[in-house]
C-alpha cells in the first residue's frame, strides 16, 4: 500500500520534471543530428584532395604512382633536390623521395616519405602496397615467373555466412549487430548513470529538506528506498518505450519516404545515385527485420531493470551517507569504474569475438553483465546463458540492497558529518 | 489517569555512546506533556524510538497498553524540530501523500485537509509549491500535515520555533483544542514559558537519564524552598530590620509595588507554617504583599542540570 504510494510519487516527480520531458523528446533529435553531423564531417574529410610531391630522377617509381580523387602526385624531379624539398614543404602535404638505386628491389627499403606532420597512415600503407607490388613483380620476373599468369590464377574466396537455424548473414548484418549491441550496451550505461544519479539526488533532497524524518516515521526506510528505486526505474522504462515508439515511427516514415522518392525520380540521372543510397538503406531494413528486435528490446528492459536496481541501491546508499552532491564524488568513482570497464570490454572484446572467453566471463559478472550481455545478445546468445546471467544479476541485487539499506537507514538521519569509508563500514554493524 | 504511552527501561547506544540510559516515562492520556532537557540530552533519540524510526537496544514501549508495532504509525503525529516538506511539490498533493502514508484513504485525507485548510484560512494554497510560501506559511502546512490523520498522540519538537506571535498563538489554540478533544501531546522544547503555560506534566532528561517526572505542580512542590516574598510598611523600619534577621534568613527582594515599602525575601525554616511569619509581620506593621515564591520550570531546569554536572 504505502510502497505503491511511494512508487507513484517518485514516478510522477521524475516524469513531471521539465528535464525529463526535454530529455525524452529532444535527445533523439540530438542523436540524429549528431549522426548526420559526424557523417558529414567524415565525408568532408574523405573528399579532400591531398597533394603529394615526388622526387624520382630515374623514374624508378613515379610511373606507378597514379593520381586519383584522393591523392594528386606531382613530379618535381626536374628541380635540384634542395629546391624540390623547399617547394614540397610549402605547397605539398609531403615528398616521396626515391634515391638512385642499383637494383629495383632496393625500392622496398630505400624510399623515403618526408612530411611536415606525421603522415596519414592510410596513405603510407597505400604507398607501401604500391612499392611492395612493384618489387614482388620484379622478384617474380627474376625467378622467371609470368606475373600475368599468376595474377590470373589467383582466386578470391568468399564464405557464405549462415547460422544453424537457417538464417543467412553477411558482413553488413554483422556490422548492424555490432551497432545495435554496442548501442544498447552504451544506452544501459547512460541510463544507469543518469537515473542512478536521480535516485541519489532525490535521497539527498529528502535529507536536506528534512522531510525524511517525517516520512520514516510513517514508513520503513527500506520501503522508501525501494519505492524510490522502482519509481525512478519506471520513469526510465517509460523514456525507453517512448524512444522505441519514436524510433519505429521514424523508420516507418523514412521507409515510406524513400519508397516514394524511388518511384518518383525513376528515369532521371540523379535517380541512379538516389537508388544506390536507397538500396543500401533497404539492405539495412531487411537486415534489421531479420534481427529478433522484440527479444532484444525485452532483454534490454530486463537487463536495464536488473542493472539499474543493482547500481541505484548503491547510489541511494551514497545519497544517504552524504549531505550534498559535492560530497558524493569520492564514493561515485567506484560505481562508475565497473560501468566504464564494461563498456570498454564490450567495445574491444565483444565486437571482435562475441562469444570469446573475456566476453562470456564479463557477461556473467553482475556489475558488468547488463552492458556486456546486451552487446552479445544481437549475435545470438542461448537462452540458458541469458537466464544464468540474469539469475546472478538479480541475486546480487538482493545481496547489495540489503547492504545498501543498512547504510541508508543510518545515513538518512546523520547530518553535518562528512562520512568516511571507515565510518560507513561501522554503520553496517549498528 | 491511564497512561497512553509508557516507556519502560529503554536503553539506546550508538557505538560506545549511550544516548538513553534506562529511561522510563509514563504519559497520561489527554495531557500535554513537556519533555525537557538540554541539547544532546537524548530527547530526539527517545522521540525517534517512539516514532519507530530507530529501535531501542532494550526496554519496551507501550502505546495504549499495546507493545509498539508498525500498525501504530497512524496513531502518532510527529513534527520534528527540523521542519521539512518537498519544496517542489504542490501543497495539496503533498499533504494528501503524507496523510495516505499514515494510512488514510484518499477520500478521508481530502476531507480532513479541507477541514483544516478552512479552519486555518489557507484554502487558496492548494496548488502552491512549498518553495513559493514564506517560512511561517510553510510551518502552518507542516502543522496541518502532522495532525491530518487525527493521531491519538502528537509529538511536537519545538513547535513554536519559526512562528510569528500571531501564528504561534493560533497554533497554540489549535493544540489546546486538540487536547480538549482527547489528543495527548508531547512537547519537546527549550522554551520554559511555553511549558509553564501549557504543560500538565513534565519530564526532564539530562545526559541520557531521566531526572524528574511528574505533574507540573507536584514537581514544583518538590522544589519549593518555603521562601516568601513580603512587602511591609513597618512602624519602626530599623527595629524590624534588625529583629527579623535574628528570627529568619532574609534577603533584599525585588518586586513591583506602589509605595516605597520594605521588600524582603524570607526563607521559612522547615516545619514552620506561613501563618507564623504572617503573624510576626502583622505585629510590626502594615503588610502590603505576601506571596510564596514558587520555583519556575526554568529554575528547576537550571538547578537540576547544573547540580548534575
Amino acid at each position: 500500500m504505502s510502497l505503491s504510494l511511494i512508487i507513484k510519487r517518485e514516478f510522477i516527480a521524475k516524469v513531471r520534471n521539465k528535464s525529463f520531458i526535454v530529455m525524452t523528446f529532444l535527445s533523439p533529435i540530438l542523436i540524429v543530428a549528431m549522426a548526420a553531423l559526424i557523417g558529414y564531417l567524415v565525408s568532408v574529410n574523405n573528399d579532400e584532395e591531398v597533394k603529394v610531391a615526388v622526387y624520382d630522377q630515374f623514374k624508378q617509381l613515379s610511373g606507378d604512382l597514379k593520381s586519383d580523387a584522393k591523392t594528386k602526385y606531382t613530379d618535381l624531379s626536374a628541380m635540384p633536390f634542395d629546391k624540390a624539398r623547399e617547394v614540397a614543404s610549402k605547397d605539398y602535404a609531403g615528398l616521396i623521395y626515391v634515391p638512385e638505386l642499383k637494383d629495383i628491389t632496393e625500392l622496398k627499403s630505400k624510399v623515403q616519405y618526408i612530411s611536415a606532420d606525421s603522415p596519414n597512415m592510410d596513405f603510407v600503407s597505400g604507398l607501401e602496397g604500391v612499392i611492395g607490388d612493384k618489387v614482388t613483380r620484379a622478384n617474380l620476373k627474376a625467378l622467371n615467373f609470368d606475373y600475368d599468369k599468376i595474377e590470373k590464377a589467383q582466386a578470391e574466396a568468399t564464405v557464405k555466412l549462415s547460422k544453424f537455424d537457417g538464417e543467412e548473414t553477411n558482413k553488413k548484418a554483422t556490422l548492424i549487430r555490432i551497432i545495435i549491441g554496442a548501442g544498447s550496451g552504451y544506452l544501459i550505461m547512460m541510463f544507469v548513470i543518469i537515473y542512478g544519479n536521480m535516485v541519489m539526488r532525490s535521497v539527498i533532497e529528502e535529507k536536506t529538506n528534512r522531510i525524511i524524518e517525517i516520512i520514516v516515521s510513517s514508513v520503513k526506510p527500506f520501503k522508501l528506498m525501494m519505492g524510490k528505486i522502482v519509481g525512478t526505474s519506471l520513469a526510465g522504462v517509460l523514456q525507453f518505450t517512448i524512444w522505441c515508439v519514436l524510433g519505429i515511427a521514424l523508420f516507418m516514415v523514412l521507409g515510406l519516404f524513400l519508397g516514394m522518392q524511388m518511384g518518383g525520380a525513376a528515369g532521371q540521372v540523379q535517380a541512379q545515385a538516389a537508388q544506390e543510397g536507397a538500396e543500401g538503406i533497404q539492405v539495412i531494413f531487411t537486415e534489421l527485420s531479420k534481427l529478433p528486435l522484440l527479444s532484444i528490446m525485452i532483454s534490454f528492459l530486463v537487463y536495464f531493470i536488473g542493472g539499474f536496481f543493482l547500481y541505484s541501491s548503491l547510489y541511494a546508499a551514497i545519497g544517504a551517507a552524504v549531505d550534498s552532491e559535492t560530497d558524493s564524488q569520492q564514493f561515485l568513482l567506484p560505481i562508475i569504474m565497473p560501468l566504464m570497464l564494461a563498456v570498454y570490454v564490450g567495445f574491444f572484446s565483444v565486437v571482435t569475438d562475441p562469444h570469446g572467453t573475456v566476453a562470456v566471463i564479463f557477461s556473467y559478472i553482475p556489475l558488468t553483465s547488463p552492458i556486456v550481455m546486451m552487446m552479445r545478445i544481437p549475435f545470438g546468445v542461448s537462452i540458458w546463458e541469458v537466464l544464468a546471467s540474469l539469475t546472478i544479476l538479480y541475486a546480487t541485487f538482493f545481496g547489495v540492497v540489503w547492504f545498501a539499506a543498512k547504510i541508508y537507514r543510518i545515513g538518512i538521519l546523520m547530518y553535518g558529518k562528512k562520512p568516511t569509508y571507515k565510518e560507513i563500514f561501522k554503520w553496517l554493524k549498528y | 489517569m491511564k497512561p497512553i504511552l509508557e516507556v519502560k527501561n529503554v536503553v539506546k547506544q550508538y557505538g560506545n555512546y549511550t544516548a538513553l540510559n534506562n529511561v522510563s516515562l509514563s504519559v497520561p492520556q489527554g495531557s500535554i506533556y513537556g519533555l525537557l532537557g538540554p541539547n544532546g540530552a537524548g530527547k530526539t533519540s527517545l522521540i525517534r524510538i517512539i516514532n519507530q524510526i530507530t529501535m531501542p537496544d532494550s526496554g519496551e514501549i507501550l502505546l495504549d497498553g499495546e507493545r509498539l508495532n508498525p500498525g501504530h504509525v497512524g496513531h502518532i503525529g510527529y513534527m520534528p524540530e527540523e521542519r521539512g516538506l518537498y519544496k517542489t511539490m504542490k501543497v495539496g498533493e503533498q499533504a494528501l501523500y503524507l496523510a495516505q502514508l499514515k494510512g488514510l484513504s484518499k477520500k478521508e485525507a481530502k476531507e480532513q485537509l479541507d477541514y483544516w485548510f478552512e479552519k486555518l484560512e489557507i484554502t487558496g494554497w492548494w496548488n502552491k509549491k512549498i518553495q513559493e510560501l514564506s517560512k511561517g506559511m510553510a510551518q502552518k502546512i507542516q502543522f496541518v500535515v502532522t495532525v491530518l490523520h487525527r493521531p491519538k498522540l502528537l509529538i511536537l519538537d519545538e513547535p513554536f520555533s519559526g512562528f510569528d506571535p500571531v501564528n504561534a498563538n493560533l497554533i497554540k489554540d489549535e493544540i489546546l483544542e486538540l487536547r480538549d478533544k482527547g489528543t495527548t501531546v508531547i512537547f519537546s522544547t527549550h522554551r520554559m514559558e511555553t511549558v509553564e503555560d501549557m504543560c500538565d506534566y513534565i519530564a526532564l532528561i539530562h545526559k541520557s537519564n531521566k531526572l524528574i517526572e511528574g505533574g507540573l505542580n507536584e514537581v514544583k512542590k518538590q522544589y519549593r524552598t518555603n521562601t516568601f516574598q513580603v512587602g511591609i510598611a513597618p512602624h519602626n523600619f530599623q527595629g524590624l530590620l534588625a529583629d527579623i534577621s535574628t528570627k529568619f534568613t532574609t534577603r533584599q527582594a525585588n518586586f513591583k509595588t506602589l509605595d516605597d515599602e520594605l521588600k524582603l525575601e524570607v526563607d521559612l525554616p522547615q516545619g514552620h507554617a506561613p501563618r507564623e511569619l504572617m503573624q510576626y509581620l502583622l505585629q510590626h506593621g502594615e503588610v502590603t504583599y505576601f506571596v510564596e515564591k514558587i520555583p519556575s520550570v526554568n529554575d528547576i531546569f537550571i538547578q537540576t542540570v547544573s547540580q548534575k554536572k
